[in-house]
Order: C-alpha cells, then sequence, then structure tokens
C-alpha cells in the first residue's frame, strides 16, 4: 500500500510474541506502538528504509500479524475518531477500496495488515549530466537512469523523476545533441542492425529449443526468494557471497531446463517473460555485488555487520562516499566497477537519527 | 476450492478458437489473475499451452487486464479490476465462462488477449493540449476551482480498459471517448483545442468502427473505474456545438 498512509494511520504490533487474538480484543495497554517509541519525534513518519527494517524485526521476534505472521498493524481507529469517516475517505478512499479488495477486510472498522515489499532496484543506467547513457544519442529518463536518488527511495518519485526530467532537463538536453550530431541514414542492412538481429534470433532459438522441465514462474520465484533472502532488507557479507554462488547455478540451470513453449512467429507470453528473467539472473547478481562491495550501511542498504550500538544504519562516509558505476564487460564477465566520487559543498551528510 | 473453468483458447487471430474445459483448485485468498497462474503452470507440466492474458501492474490501475466471466466484463464485482477479483467471492464447485473483450474494433489476437489498437488512435485523434515547451509554467498561473478539477479527475480515472465496449450491445466507445474529451474539455488547458477535439476522436471511433451510443448503459455498470455515463452527455454537447461552429 501506498506509504502517505503513514500520515494518519499508526502502526503497532502484539506486545507478546504469538498472540493471536485479533485486534479489537488487544487492549491498549498490550500494543507497541514501537515506531512511536523508538523514535519519538518522528514516530509513524519515519522515512520507509527505517520503517521497513523495524517491521521486519517485530516479525521476526514473532510479533508479526495475520495468517502469515509477516504483517503489522496499520491502524486508522485514532484517526477516524479525530477527523471523521469522511475525511478520512476523502484523503484515502482509493487505498482502502483496494485493500478491502485484496483482503476482504474493510480498513474502516478493522485495521490494515501491512509487510515491506521489493518495490525498486535503488539504480538504474548510468547517464552523464544531460541524460545521455554511455551509447551516444540514447537518452535514458525517469527512474530508468541513476542520477536521483540516494540510497533510500523518496516517495511518489516515480512521478517526480519522470516530470523533472521530462520537463527540465530533456527539453533542451535532447535539442542540444540532434542539433550537433551529424546523423547518418542507417537501414535495416547496417552491420550493427543485422548484428544485434541476428542476436535476437539466437537467443529466441535457444529460449525454445531446450525444452527442459520448469517453468519460467518457477525459476523466476527462486531467484526471487534468494534475492529477498539475503539482498533484502539486512544483508551480510555471508548471505551476499551464498547468493553470488546460488545466482549462477539457477542462470546455468535456466538456460540448460527451462521449458518456454510455443512458437517465435505468434503472441507468447512465455517466450517473452523467459527473456525478461533471463535478464534477471544479470540483474540480481549485480544487486548483490553491488552490496558486498560496499561495507558500510546507508539508506535501504543495510549491512548488518555495520550498524550502532542500537540497531541504525551505520555509515561511512570517508570511505564509500561515491557512486559505484557498473560497467558491462559482456555475458558472465564480471562487471568492472568505476567509482564516481560524490561532493558535498555545504550540507555535509550525517549520521541520521529520527529519535 | 475446486472450479471448473470454460476457456475460449484461440491460437491466433486467424484461428475459429472454441471453449476448453479445466478443473482448477484455487485458494480463497487469490486474485483471479493468480488463481490462471496456477493453472498456466499446471498446463505447462502437462506439456499443454497456457492460456494468454493481458495483466500488468496487478493493482487496477494499469488497464492492461480483463476478459468476460459469466457474461460480465471483469466479472461480479462493482467498480473492479479482473486483477483485483478475489477467490472469495466464489464457492467450491463454481462453474465460470471465460472469453475475451467481443467487438470488432478488438480482434482476438489469442486466447484472452485482444487488440485494443483502436482507442490508441482516438486518443492520438485528438486526446492532448497544446502547450508550450521549454520552463514548465508556475503551479498556480492557472486557477481551476476545486469541482472543475475534481469532476477532470474523475473522468481522467478512466484506465481504457476496454470493459464499456465489451459491455455495450452496440460495442460502442462512447464511454471511453466521452471520459477522455470530459478530462480535458472542463480545465482551462483543455480549451485550445476543445471542439476539434471532440470532432475528431468521434469520427476516429466511428472509423473503428465502434458503435453508437444508445443510453442503455451497461458501459457504466461494468466500469472498475465508475466512469460516469454524464461524460457521454458532455462529448455530445461538445461534439454539436462543434458541428455548429463548423458549419458557420
Amino acid at each position: 500500500m501506498s506509504e502517505s498512509l503513514r500520515n494518519d494511520g499508526r502502526i503497532w504490533v502484539p506486545k507478546t510474541p504469538g498472540d493471536k487474538r485479533p485486534p479489537s480484543q488487544i487492549p491498549e495497554a498490550e500494543r507497541d506502538y514501537y515506531l512511536e517509541r523508538r523514535y519519538p519525534s518522528f514516530g509513524n513518519l519515519v522515512p520507509r528504509d527505517v520503517a521497513s527494517r523495524n517491521a521486519k524485526a517485530v516479525c521476526d521476534e514473532q510479533r508479526g500479524v495475520g495468517e502469515t505472521g509477516l504483517g503489522v498493524y496499520l491502524d486508522f481507529a485514532g484517526a477516524i475518531q479525530r477527523l471523521g469517516v469522511e475525511a478520512i475517505r476523502e484523503r484515502y478512499g482509493n487505498l482502502f477500496d483496494m485493500y478491502e479488495r485484496i483482503t476482504g477486510e474493510d480498513p474502516y472498522r478493522v485495521p490494515m495488515r501491512i509487510y515491506p515489499a521489493i518495490h525498486y532496484t535503488m539504480g538504474g543506467l548510468w547517464v552523464d549530466y544531460p541524460l545521455m547513457s554511455t551509447i551516444p544519442g540514447l537518452f535514458v529518463i525517469g527512474e530508468a537512469n541513476f542520477s536521483d536518488h540516494g540510497a533510500n527511495r523518496l516517495g511518489a518519485s516515480a512521478l517526480m523523476q519522470g516530470l523533472a526530467d521530462g520537463y527540465f532537463i530533456l527539453p533542451y538536453t535532447m535539442g542540444n545533441y540532434l542539433a550537433g550530431a551529424r546523423l547518418d541514414k542507417v537501414d535495416a542492412a547496417h552491420p550493427a542492425c543485422r548484428e544485434a538481429e541476428t542476436g535476437v534470433a539466437e537467443r529466441t532459438r535457444k529460449l525454445l529449443s531446450i525444452n527442459g522441465k520448469r517453468s519460467v514462474d518457477s525459476l523466476h520465484r527462486e531467484l526471487g526468494k534468494v534475492v529477498w533472502d539475503h539482498c533484502g532488507m539486512g544483508r551480510n557479507a555471508q548471505g551476499l557471497e551464498y547468493a553470488l554462488t546460488k545466482i549462477p547455478e539457477l542462470r546455468e540451470e535456466f538456460w540448460r531446463n527451462v521449458n518456454v513453449r510455443g512458437g517465435n512467429e505468434e503472441l507468447n507470453q512465455s517466450l517473452e517473460k523467459a527473456g525478461r528473467v533471463a535478464d534477471y539472473f544479470e540483474l540480481a547478481e549485480l544487486l548483490c555485488m553491488d552490496a558486498l562491495a560496499r561495507q558500510e550501511s546507508c539508506g535501504g542498504h543495510f549491512r548488518e555487520e555495520y550498524q550502532t550500538p542500537d540497531g541504525e544504519a551505520l555509515r561511512d562516509d570517508e570511505n564509500f562516499c561515491y557512486v559505484s558505476a557498473w560497467q558491462y564487460q559482456g555475458e558472465e564477465q564480471k562487471p568492472r566497477m568505476h567509482k564516481e566520487p560524490l561532493r558535498f559543498d555545504y550540507v555535509k551528510p550525517a549520521q541520521r537519527s529520527y529519535k | 476450492m475446486k472450479l471448473t473453468l470454460h476457456v475460449w483458447r484461440q491460437k491466433s487471430p486467424g484461428d475459429r478458437g472454441r471453449m476448453a474445459r479445466y478443473e482448477v483448485q484455487a485458494n480463497p485468498h487469490m486474485s483471479f489473475l493468480e488463481m490462471l497462474d496456477v493453472l498456466n503452470e499446471e498446463l505447462l507440466a502437462k506439456g499443454e499451452d497456457p492460456i494468454a492474458f493481458d495483466h500488468d501492474c496487478r493493482e487496477g490501475i494499469c488497464g492492461s487486464c480483463g476478459f468476460m466471466i459469466n457474461g460480465v466484463a471483469h466479472g461480479p464485482n462493482k467498480a473492479t479490476t479482473v486483477c483485483q477479483l478475489h477467490m472469495r467471492h466464489y464457492r467450491d464447485g463454481d462453474v465460470l465462462y471465460l472469453e475475451p473483450w467481443r467487438a470488432r474494433a478488438f480482434p482476438v489476437i489469442k486466447d484472452l488477449v485482444v487488440d485494443r489498437c483502436a482507442f490508441d488512435r482516438i486518443i492520438a485523434a485528438g486526446g492532448y493540449i497544446s502547450a508550450a515547451t521549454g520552463s514548465a509554467p508556475d503551479g498556480n498561473a492557472v486557477p481551476v476551482p476545486k469541482d472543475t478539477a475534481d469532476a477532470s479527475m474523475d473522468a481522467a480515472a478512466c484506465i481504457g480498459c476496454g470493459a464499456c465496449v465489451a459491455a455495450c450491445p452496440n460495442a460502442s466507445a462512447s464511454l471511453f471517448t466521452g471520459a477522455k474529451i470530459t478530462h480535458l474539455g472542463v480545465l482551462p488547458q483543455g480549451q485550445p483545442e476543445r471542439y476539434d477535439r471532440a470532432l475528431r476522436m468521434v469520427a476516429q471511433a466511428q472509423q473503428e468502427l465502434f458503435g453508437s451510443c444508445t443510453n442503455i448503459g451497461e458501459c457504466e455498470a461494468v466500469c472498475p473505474k465508475e466512469i460516469k455515463l454524464e461524460v457521454i452527455a458532455r462529448m455530445n454537447r461538445d461534439f454539436i456545438k462543434a458541428s455548429w461552429l463548423r458549419r458557420k
């Protein structure tokens, strides 16, 4: 659910592990409003990395709610009492409706159950200041590029970055590029076009000819589980190293044992999915490599080895004040890291505190 | 819960197509599309082709998904796309018939997937505003009253899924076209092209062989975004006015 809900909702779990009573039967004194308790000045409005890690922590303590135990309550009872149900409907009606459809529960009466989920990779294609990639003429805008986010994704920023790049930057930089570039006429007979065409045809033929035993979805799920477990809200060197041995094994199995039915000349959703998942192996491996190399905690990247005594992210600006730009070196080749130093002239990075 | 599905299977646009019968075991917490994912995994394991259906966000906001369930576009729940329809609304032993949108302007590509490019061409005919490029205008340069902004926003909620066309006995795209005309036409920014827009978009809808509106209201009843018939009245008003303006 959208994070805007935390503006008015209060987050809590039962104080006692394994408490399976319905929320209405848990008295106020037996509830732990853990964000308000740990972060008295920010309360439920702490940034999403902090909110996510704390949700995971209370669930790891067996205090999670719902059938799976992977959930915390987001409670609007107080806000509805304070502001009235109409005010809440005006603010969040669409989200409440969406929640009701998914869970079959009415969030106007019963607290929502929420849990953090993967949303974004906190990275993208490298671009220069005018938003052009390393391929001349290929501009990358919006969240497909790496340029605007720090280590924590900002709320509503898909729209923000799309507008900022599209409104303020591209109208100037792309025109400027076109005005100065000599663009020769090319047709389908151009060697680069031929090469790309042959490459795609070869890859497609390969995917369709494996005829193995495993579906694309089952391999996708297994890959996702590896990344979720070892490169998720908490990471450590041991887990990342394990993931970095497991992902190549899965990729090898994919190219040996995947089952993609149907043909090449028709709408083929299995083939389309197979192409995407084939790319995800590369992305997953890069995420783990990057997380392993960054020996500090910073925003959404929380290395369990690097935390303050009270369990918050411990940054190391002395050694890691740079963007890691990874250069593709060819299929199954280890990418090369380029360090782009981050310079702060006026506002210096510091340890965050929401206490 | 065990369900029996009769699903439209059609290999390609040229294929005749037929209904095929499947049995599937579903969990009440699954969405309808997750239930189809499970069925597709089983089909793959048996060496059969999975059922093709469109989907993307699965949050009811992208407009990709949609098919008929027992003759109703997006199934039985009010204001709910098929991705947001959950299996808890069905009972063990239910028999369901799944068919693609049926309309001359929406040819079937495969199974439950239809070609909705006709909608894109209607948008391309006039669903835009003229805007100066360059620096962005100041946010409060053009004041818009709250009720106008709300009217525009309600029309802009249309996700272009095509349920309105599928539900209409005339296969009319009036609710869709009306929503697009309204969401731009009520705002100050939409005024420069307002009447040309109505003429062009309506003409394009006719050219795509969508039918005409005869005020039946099935479209409003199935619309997952609750677009109101009022947008069709606004479209007709702008269209008639535009026709007179042109005559002058």
